[in-house]
C-alpha cells in the first residue's frame, strides 16, 4: 500500500500502483449495457465522451500489463463503440451527437446529451482517439475484432469535420439552441490532435490552411530564461501528447524555433517548477517538488481570509502558469502526466506528495486537486471527495508512455495520425 | 448679428463646474470678427484641435478655432482627466481594504466618501481647464476662438455665428460621442455615458456596465473600489478587444478580485424598469440570467461626430460609423482639408490625436509629407494594474509572415514590484526572431503608462532590445523589468560555440 510506506516501493512499483488504480477508475464507472463511462466518481454523475477515449485506450495497457483479459478488453470496447455507432446523431436537443460529433456530456444509462453541453469538437477528438487506438489494437481475427476495427473506422469517417469549420480555425463547440459557440479558442492549446484527426479524414478532410492558421496564434516565449510555446495550464502540454509520439517530428513552427513538441512540453513542465518555487502569491506548500497548475477541482467559489491574506479559492478551473488563475490549488494528475518529459522531477514531486499529504492517496488515485493553503480539520491540504476520469485517463496514459511506450506505439500504426501529422506539415523523425 | 445660444451647463451646478465653464465656455463670451482670410481653421477644440492650434500659431499662422461645446474636449472634460482622478482615490481606498497585504492594519470605520470623491474630480478638472481647456489662454496666444456650430460653405469657407471664416486649409477635429447600443428598453430605462458619469453626486448602489472596453474596465474597478455593487458584461470572449490574451485575462481576475461580477461572451439583450430598478436580460450562447441594477453604464465605443458640418459642400467624404477617411498625410477627400482625432482614428486617445495634429499642421502649413504611419504610439488602459501597448502585436507580426520572439519578465521577478506589493502583470517585449528590433511591447504592471515610455523611445529612435541592456536602471525600479529583458536577450546570443570559446579564452 503505498500509503504505507511509499518509501519502500522502488519508482517502477510506485508507478504500477498508481497505473493500476487509475486503470481501476475505468472498470469501477463503467457502464457495460453501452461501454460508457462516467466523467466523475460522484454519485449522478454523467458520462463524459473524453473520458471513454481515455478508457478505450486504457483497455490496451489494462490488457498488456495483465490487468484484464483480451476478451473482456474487446468486449468493453465493442460495447462502446456499438452504442456510439447505433445512438442517435440529429440536430434534437437529447440526441447523443451530430454530424459524426458528440456531446461532451451524455447520460450514462440512456446516452442522450445532459446539462444542456455542448455538441464538443475537442472532447470528440479524444474520443475518437480512443476509438482509433482500438482500431488499431485489436487486429486479431475474431468476430469481436474485425467488427472493432470497422466501427473504430465507420466512426471516423462520418465525422464532417468541414461542417465545423466556420472560420479559418476550429470552434469549440455547437448547441442546437444557439449554433456555433463564440470562445475564445486561440493560441496553443490541446487542439493538436483535434486538428490532426480533422485534416486526415478521408471523408470531410480540413484544410491545411486551417491549422497554420491555428498556429499563427501562437506565442513564442522567453519566461523565467527559457524559450517555450506558451499555454498556461500543463494539461495542454500533455493532452495530444498522450496519444501522439511528438519526439524528433516538427511542423513548420517548431521547424523555425529548432525544437520539437515533447521538447516544449519538457520546458513547459520545467516552468511550471520555477513559477512554484517564485510562488508569487506566496501559496502553502508550493516549491520545488510541489507545482503543476492545471484543470481540475478546486475547493470551490470561496473568499476566505487566510493568516490575514484574503484568498479566493475556485471550483473545477483550468488554473495556468505564470499569469493563472492560482489559487494555490495543484493538480496531481498533471504533476504526474508530466513524467514522460521530465522524469526525474516529476517522480520527486511524486514521491514528496505521497510523503508530505498521506491523505492525497487514501484510495490510491490521485486527486483532481490539492491545496495546502486550504489546510485544517487534522488535514495538512484540501483534496475533494471524488475523483475525475480525466485525471486517471491521463496518468494511465502518460506512465504507459513512459514505461513502454505502448500507446505512442500503437498510434504510430494508425494512418489518419500519420496522415493528418503529414498535411498539418509534420516531417522527420518517426515519419 | 446676435451670436447663437451656447449656453451650457454642468452638473452639478457649483463652483468647480462654474470655474471649468469659465474656462472651457465663458458664458459671456463673445465671438471675434473674423479676419479676411485663416491660414488654418480648425473645427473642434478638443486635444487635436487645440494642439493644432498651438503649434500654428506658434509659427505665425493666422489660426481660428470652432467649438460647439467645452474646450478641452472629451479628454479633459469627459474622459481621460475625470477618470484619472477618481481612479486615484478609488485606488487608495483598495490600497486601505488590503493593508494588511502591505503589512499595515485596516484603517477602523472606512466610510467611502462619493461625493468628496467627485468634487476632488471637479476641483481638479476646473483647476487644468485653465491650462488645457481655456478658451481665454487660447484667444491670448492670437487664436481666434468662435464658439458655435460649423458648417461648410464650399470648400474655402467655414460658417459660424454667422459669421464666415474664409480658410487656405482647415482641419476637422470634432472628436466622437459615446456610441448607443441597441437595446430594446436601455433608451427608457435611461443609462450613463462618459458624458454624463461624471456628474453622478451619489455611488450608484447596483451598476451594470455595458462594454469591456477601456472605458468600461477602467470605470468598473473605480465604482466598485468606491463602493459600488458592478457587473460588467462584454460580448467578446475577452476584455478590452484586441489586446494581449495574457494582459486580458490577469485583467479580468483582477476586476473579480475587486467583486465585479464578471460576464464575458455575453449580449446585455433587453432592459425594463420596475420601479426604480432595472432589470436587464444578459444572454451568453444559450444561457440567460438577469441582473437588477440602479444604473447602467454603457461603454461600447463610440460615433464620429459628422453630422451638420455640411461636409458635402467641402467635398469631404465621410460615412456615420467609420468616420472621415483620411490618408497617410491626413488629408480627407479635400486635399485642402485635414482631419485628426476620434473623427477619423481607430484609435481614440488623446496623445495620439496629438501626434496627428502636429503632423497636419507640418504638413498643412509647410508642404510636408510627414505620414501617420511613421509613428509608434503606446496606449495605456488605467485599471489596476495597468494595461499598456505599443507596436505590434504577435498576431499582427505572424499575419506579416514575421517570425516574432517574445522576451518575459513577471513583475513577479522585479524586486522593486515585490518590495512594493505590486506583483501583477508582465513586460513582454516582441522582437523579430533572430534580431534585437523591436516590434511591439505590452506592459501589464501598477506603473504600466509610465514603463511603456521607455520602449516607446527605443522604437521611435530605432534602439533593439540588445542595446537597451546598457541603460542602467536605478535599483530598484519597477522599469529595470525592461533591462531584465534585455539582458536576457544577450544571454541568448551565447550560442554553445561562443561559450566554448569564452571557456577556452578565460581557462586561465
Amino acid at each position: 500500500m503505498i500509503v504505507v510506506d511509499p518509501r519502500a516501493l522502488s519508482d517502477e512499483a510506485l508507478l504500477d500502483r498508481i497505473q493500476r488504480a487509475a486503470f481501476g477508475y475505468f472498470l469501477q464507472t463503467f457502464n457495460p449495457a453501452n461501454g460508457l463511462v462516467a466523467d466523475t466518481t460522484r454519485n449522478g454523475s454523467p458520462c463524459s465522451i473524453a473520458v471513454v477515449g481515455f478508457a478505450l485506450s486504457s483497455y490496451p495497457v489494462g490488457v498488456e500489463r495483465g490487468w484484464i483479459a483480451r476478451e473482456d478488453a474487446a468486449q468493453r470496447t465493442l460495447v462502446t463503440l456499438r452504442f456510439f455507432w447505433n445512438s442517435a446523431q440529429s440536430e434534437k436537443p437529447d440526441a447523443t451527437g451530430y454530424k459524426g460529433f458528440y456531446y461532451h456530456f451524455l447520460d450514462m444509462q440512456s446516452g442522450k446529451r445532459v446539462w444542456q453541453c455542448e455538441l464538443s469538437l475537442i472532447d470528440t477528438a479524444l474520443l475518437l482517439a480512443g476509438v482509433l487506438i482500438a482500431g488499431v489494437y485489436f487486429s486479431g481475427s475474431t468476430q469481436s475484432e474485425a467488427e472493432i476495427r470497422e466501427l473504430a473506422d465507420a466512426l471516423y469517417r462520418r465525422i464532417d469535420w468541414q461542417w465545423a469549420q466556420i472560420k479559418s480555425t476550429l470552434s469549440q463547440g455547437w448547441k442546437p439552441e444557439c449554433g456555433f459557440l463564440h470562445y475564445g479558442w486561440e493560441g496553443y492549446n490541446e487542439a493538436t490532435i483535434l486538428y490532426v484527426l480533422g485534416l486526415a479524414s478521408p471523408t470531410h478532410p480540413l484544410p491545411a490552411s486551417s491549422y497554420s492558421a491555428w498556429t499563427s496564434t501562437y506565442q513564442w516565449e522567453n519566461l523565467y530564461g527559457h524559450d517555450f510555446l506558451y499555454a498556461g495550464p500543463l494539461f495542454i502540454h500533455q493532452f495530444s501528447h498522450a496519444w501522439i509520439d511528438f519526439r524528433g517530428i516538427q511542423d513548420r513552427f517548431m521547424h523555425e524555433k529548432g525544437i520539437d513538441y515533447f521538447e516544449n512540453s519538457r520546458r513547459a513542465t520545467l516552468m511550471q517548477r520555477e513559477y512554484a518555487l517564485h510562488n508569487p502569491h506566496e501559496f502553502e506548500g508550493y516549491g520545488e517538488n510541489c507545482w503543476g497548475l492545471s484543470a481540475g477541482d478546486g475547493p470551490g467559489n470561496l473568499t476566505l481570509r487566510i493568516n490575514g491574506r484574503q484568498r479566493r479559492f475556485f471550483g473545477y478551473s483550468a488554473r495556468g502558469v505564470p499569469y493563472g488563475p492560482d489559487d494555490g490549488t495543484i493538480a496531481p494528475s498533471a504533476t504526474l502526466g508530466s513524467i514522460p518529459f521530465a522524469p526525474t522531477i516529476a517522480m520527486s514531486a511524486l514521491r514528496h506528495l505521497i510523503e508530505r499529504y498521506p491523505e492525497m492517496t487514501a484510495e490510491h488515485m490521485l486527486p483532481s486537486g490539492l491545496n495546502p493553503t486550504l489546510a485544517g480539520n487534522g488535514h495538512r491540504c484540501w483534496t475533494p471527495a471524488d475523483y475525475f476520469g480525466l485525471d486517471q485517463g491521463i496518468i494511465m496514459m502518460m506512465v504507459e508512455n513512459y514505461r513502454s511506450q505502448l500507446i505512442w506505439k500503437l498510434m504510430r500504426q494508425c494512418p489518419y495520425i500519420r496522415i493528418g501529422l503529414q498535411r498539418a506539415g509534420f516531417t522527420g523523425g518517426w515519419l | 448679428m446676435q451670436q447663437e445660444n451656447f449656453s451650457r451647463q454642468i452638473l452639478p451646478d457649483e463652483s468647480y463646474n462654474s470655474a471649468l465653464l469659465e474656462n472651457a465656455h465663458p458664458p459671456a463670451w463673445r465671438n471675434p470678427e473674423p479676419r479676411d482670410k485663416y491660414n488654418l481653421v480648425i473645427v473642434g477644440a478638443g486635444a487635436a484641435g487645440i494642439l493644432a492650434a498651438r503649434a500654428a500659431v506658434m509659427v505665425g499662422a493666422k489660426v481660428a478655432i470652432v467649438e460647439r461645446d467645452l474646450v478641452g474636449g472629451v479628454c479633459l472634460n469627459l474622459g481621460c482627466i475625470p477618470s484619472k482622478t477618481i481612479i486615484r482615490t478609488s485606488r487608495l481606498y483598495a490600497e486601505m481594504r488590503d493593508a494588511e497585504n502591505f503589512g499595515a492594519q485596516v484603517p477602523t470605520g472606512i466610510k467611502i466618501d462619493f461625493p468628496a470623491a467627485m468634487e476632488r474630480l471637479r476641483r481638479i478638472r476646473a483647476r487644468l481647464s485653465r491650462f488645457r481647456g481655456s478658451a481665454q489662454q487660447l484667444s491670448a496666444i492670437g487664436v481666434d476662438v468662435f464658439f458655435g456650430e460649423a458648417r461648410f460653405a464650399g470648400s474655402k469657407a467655414i460658417v459660424v455665428d454667422n459669421k464666415t471664416l474664409r480658410f487656405r486649409k482647415a482641419l476637422i477635429a470634432t472628436g466622437a460621442r459615446p456610441k448607443s447600443p441597441a437595446i430594446p428598453g436601455l433608451s427608457e430605462a435611461g443609462y450613463l455615458t462618459n458624458e454624463s458619469v461624471f456628474d453622478l453626486t451619489e455611488c450608484p448602489r447596483r451598476l451594470l456596465v455595458i462594454g469591456g472596453g477601456p472605458l468600461g474596465c477602467e470605470l468598473a474597478q473605480a465604482l466598485a473600489r468606491l463602493g459600488s455593487q458592478v457587473t460588467i458584461v462584454q460580448d467578446d470572449p475577452m476584455f478590452l478587444g484586441n489586446e494581449e490574451r495574457d494582459a486580458a485575462q490577469i485583467l479580468s481576475d483582477a476586476l473579480a478580485r475587486d467583486g465585479i461580477g464578471v460576464h464575458l461572451n455575453t449580449q446585455a439583450v433587453r432592459v425594463r424598469v420596475q420601479g426604480k430598478e432595472k432589470i436587464v436580460d444578459l444572454v451568453s450562447d444559450d444561457d440567460k440570467t438577469t441582473v437588477t441594477v440602479d444604473e447602467i453604464l454603457v461603454g461600447v465605443g463610440s460615433a464620429p461626430n459628422v453630422e451638420g458640418m455640411n461636409l458635402e459642400a467641402a467635398g469631404v467624404e465621410y460615412g456615420a460609423e467609420a468616420g472621415i477617411p483620411i490618408n497617410d498625410f491626413l488629408q480627407t477627400s479635400n486635399p485642402r482639408i485635414y482631419a485628426a482625432g476620434d473623427v477619423c482614428s481607430e484609435h481614440k486617445f488623446p496623445h495620439i490625436e496629438a501626434a496627428a495634429a502636429r503632423i497636419v499642421v507640418q504638413n498643412a502649413l509647410f508642404f510636408g509629407r510627414k505620414r501617420l504611419s511613421s509613428l509608434t504610439i503606446p496606449w495605456c488602459t488605467y485599471t489596476d494594474p495597468e494595461i499598456a501597448h505599443i507596436g505590434l502585436y504577435v498576431r499582427e507580426a505572424r499575419e506579416k509572415n514575421i517570425p516574432v520572439k517574445t522576451f518575459t519578465v513577471l513583475m513577479h521577478e522585479v524586486d522593486r514590484a515585490i518590495t512594493d506589493g505590486e506583483e501583477e502583470g508582465f513586460v513582454k517585449i516582441h522582437v523579430k526572431e533572430g534580431t534585437d528590433r523591436i516590434l511591439g511591447a505590452t506592459v501589464v504592471a501598477s506603473h504600466a503608462g509610465e514603463m511603456i515610455s521607455e520602449i516607446s523611445l527605443a522604437m521611435a529612435s530605432g534602439i533593439g532590445l540588445g542595446a537597451l541592456a546598457r541603460v542602467n536602471h536605478p535599483y530598484p525600479t519597477q522599469a529595470q523589468a525592461i533591462k531584465m529583458a534585455a539582458d536576457t536577450y544577450n544571454s541568448t546570443r551565447l550560442t554553445p560555440a561562443l561559450k566554448w570559446i569564452f571557456r577556452r579564452w578565460l581557462a586561465w
